[in-house]
């Protein structure tokens, strides 16, 4: 186990570290031109001023509680509902047109809409990224629960369990897998579709950031928050994988 | 009536194994049962006119050949599952609720409870306060073999273990019906007899009605008072055995009993007509 760990880790830094370092080195060797694609090297200098001078750190702030704020308004009753589908077909033949429809609209598209509702304060964007993830987890949900052997149901029957100790006792923890399928996709779409509000619609955030370097072509801060968008999807989805192997203490192997 | 029907009387029992309060046998009377799927390619009839009646405290196998309506008819019994036709009651002599428990063929035992959480599950669905059941959970996990494993995971056992994990849940709840669907048949041969024994043993404490589905013809004989012989398409009874073999039994004496070699030969030519039968029904339903 442990000499794997360690290739693992290693492994896992490589590919990124040896992306910056061909960067790098066309950058240096004058293949790219350093005005559009500066050195990763001169980046960290840029990072440094736009940590302590240009609040950057407020920008990461203020985009990631938007997006844990909206992935909770909308992961939570998802998977209720899409437990519901799993368990009672009634549910699932009623919601199930509605879900495929709207699972289909590309999400960035709902935002006129939803500035509309809501405003252009931060509710609209905790409610864009709830309805970009909430048919997707649900619907893994739906999934998740139609998949569990049906033994396990019917053993929890006949033990003496109500439908709402179903709910919890055997749908929840069967198909808890297939949520974190769905999670995990989620994480992806809120990324996309909050750095897409924040374009669009936003006076801070990351998104909001990368645009207005854009427009004033200042590259290499733009450059940056590239960089701290991608971190940002790789924390949050380590952040994930913790919280899966704490709810499912059963798949971590002895 | 009823209280004469039972084969001896059984002194109460109140250890952990048989739970709080022992169980008074539940009587099981089925009156031409029937159960009819609908499938895609017409109607299938796992059961028909299935009329038996089991009384309390009996210890009742049915073998059968495969497909021949058997774990339909626990389903039935165990009210998973509703008959298209005839009429199944099931009541206990002092006319309380009866209350029944499965051991599924097959895997039933939950993967995301640990080896205590699944055996004291019902338990926790009947209000039993938490140490309570804990202590039940870990005295039938010893019983089934299982001392030390009960903060274990399913997948971290082999599944002659998870199969012992369903029948303590089984016993957890002490019901007046045990129903067995081949609870013994992943089991490798050694802890098969142990698990055989053991049964008998809590069967004599305890003065449970049981439905024991197996393959294993020797295993019928060991175990039951009587024997439900079932014919496949449609699944029908063939013929109830009377086993004669005194209580309480052990698997030597049952097996050097003269008696035994011969309701042996009976079953097994019974079982292979019905087995030659139901082949040669598939294959002529094969062309179309
Ligand atoms: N849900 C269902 N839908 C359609 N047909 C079914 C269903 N359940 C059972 N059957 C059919 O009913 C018949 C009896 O099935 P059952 O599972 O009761 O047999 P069994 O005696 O338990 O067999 P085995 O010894 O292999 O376990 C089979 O022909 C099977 O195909
Ligand atoms: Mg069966």
């Amino acid at each position: 186990m442990r000499p794997r760990r360690a290739a693992e880790i290693t492994l896992t830094i490589a590919a990124p570290l040896l992306l910056l370092a061909i960067w790098e080195l066309l950058s240096r060797g004058g293949v790219l031109n350093p005005i559009f694609w500066p050195r990763p090297s001169s980046l960290i200098d840029t990072f440094w001023r736009m940590v302590t001078k240009e609040g950057l750190m407020t920008d990461i702030r203020i985009s990631l509680l938007r997006i844990i704020g909206g992935f909770l308004l909308g992961a939570v009753p998802a998977v209720v509902l899409g437990l519901a589908m799993g368990l009672f077909w009634p549910v699932r033949v009623f919601f199930m047109p509605l879900a495929s429809a709207i699972y289909a609209i590309p999400k960035i598209a709902v935002l006129p809409l939803v500035i509309i509702a809501f405003g252009i304060g931060e509710a609209s964007k905790l409610v864009i990224v709830a309805v970009s993830i909430f048919f997707l987890v649900a619907l893994n949900t739906m999934s998740g629960v139609l998949e569990i052997d049906p033994t396990y149901r019917d053993a929890a029957r006949n033990l003496g369990a109500s439908r709402w100790e179903l709910f919890y006792s055997v749908a929840l923890p069967g198909a808890l897998p297939q949520i974190f399928t769905g999670l995990r996709l989620g994480l992806g779409f809120a990324l996309i579709v909050i750095v897409g509000a924040e374009f669009l619609a936003a006076k801070r955030g990351i998104g909001y950031q990368i645009w207005e370097d854009y427009q004033t072509l200042r590259i290499k801060q733009m450059f940056v928050g590239l960089v701290v968008t991608a971190m940002m999807g790789w924390g949050l989805t380590m952040l994930l994988t913790g919280l899966e192997r704490l709810a499912m203490p059963w798949r971590r192997s002895a | 009536m009823a209280e004469a029907a039972l084969p001896r009387s059984r002194a109460a029992s109140r250890d952990v194994v048989a739970g709080a309060t022992a169980a008074t046998g539940a009587r099981v009377v089925a009156q031409g049962l029937g159960r009819r799927f609908q499938t895609p390619h017409g109607p299938v009839d796992a059961l028909r006119d299935v009329s038996v009646t089991v009384e309390p405290g009996t210890f009742c196998v049915i073998v059968g050949p495969s497909g021949c309506g058997k774990s339909t008819l626990l389903r039935l019994v165990a009210a998973l599952d509703r008959p298209t036709s005839g009429a199944l009651t099931i009541s206990r002599p002092d006319g309380r609720q009866p209350t029944n428990a499965m051991v599924f063929q097959g895997r039933s035992v939950f993967p995301w409870l640990t080896l205590r959480q699944n055996v004291a599950y019902g338990l926790k669905l009947r209000g039993v306060p938490r140490r309570e059941r804990g202590d039940r959970a870990d005295a039938l996990l010893a019983m089934v073999g299982l001392k030390g494993f009960a903060r274990a995971y399913p997948h971290q056992i082999s599944e002659g273990m998870r199969q012992r994990v369903a029948i303590a849940r089984a016993l957890a709840v002490d019901p007046d019906l045990l129903l067995m669907d081949e609870p013994f048949g992943a089991l490798d041969e050694q802890t098969r007899y142990l698990l055989q024994e053991e049964l008998l043993r809590i069967w004599d404490r305890t003065g449970k009605t049981v439905l024991f589905v197996t393959h294993s013809i020797d295993e019928a004989l060991i175990l039951a008072d009587r024997i439900v012989v079932m014919a496949a398409q449609p699944g029908t009874v063939r013929e109830v055995i009377d086993v004669p073999f005194s209580r309480p039994r052990t698997l030597t004496g049952v097996r050097s009993d003269p008696v035994f070699t011969s309701l042996f030969g009976d079953i097994w030519g019974m079982i292979r007509e019905e087995v030659t039968r139901s082949r040669a029904a598939q294959e002529a339903e094969l062309p179309r």
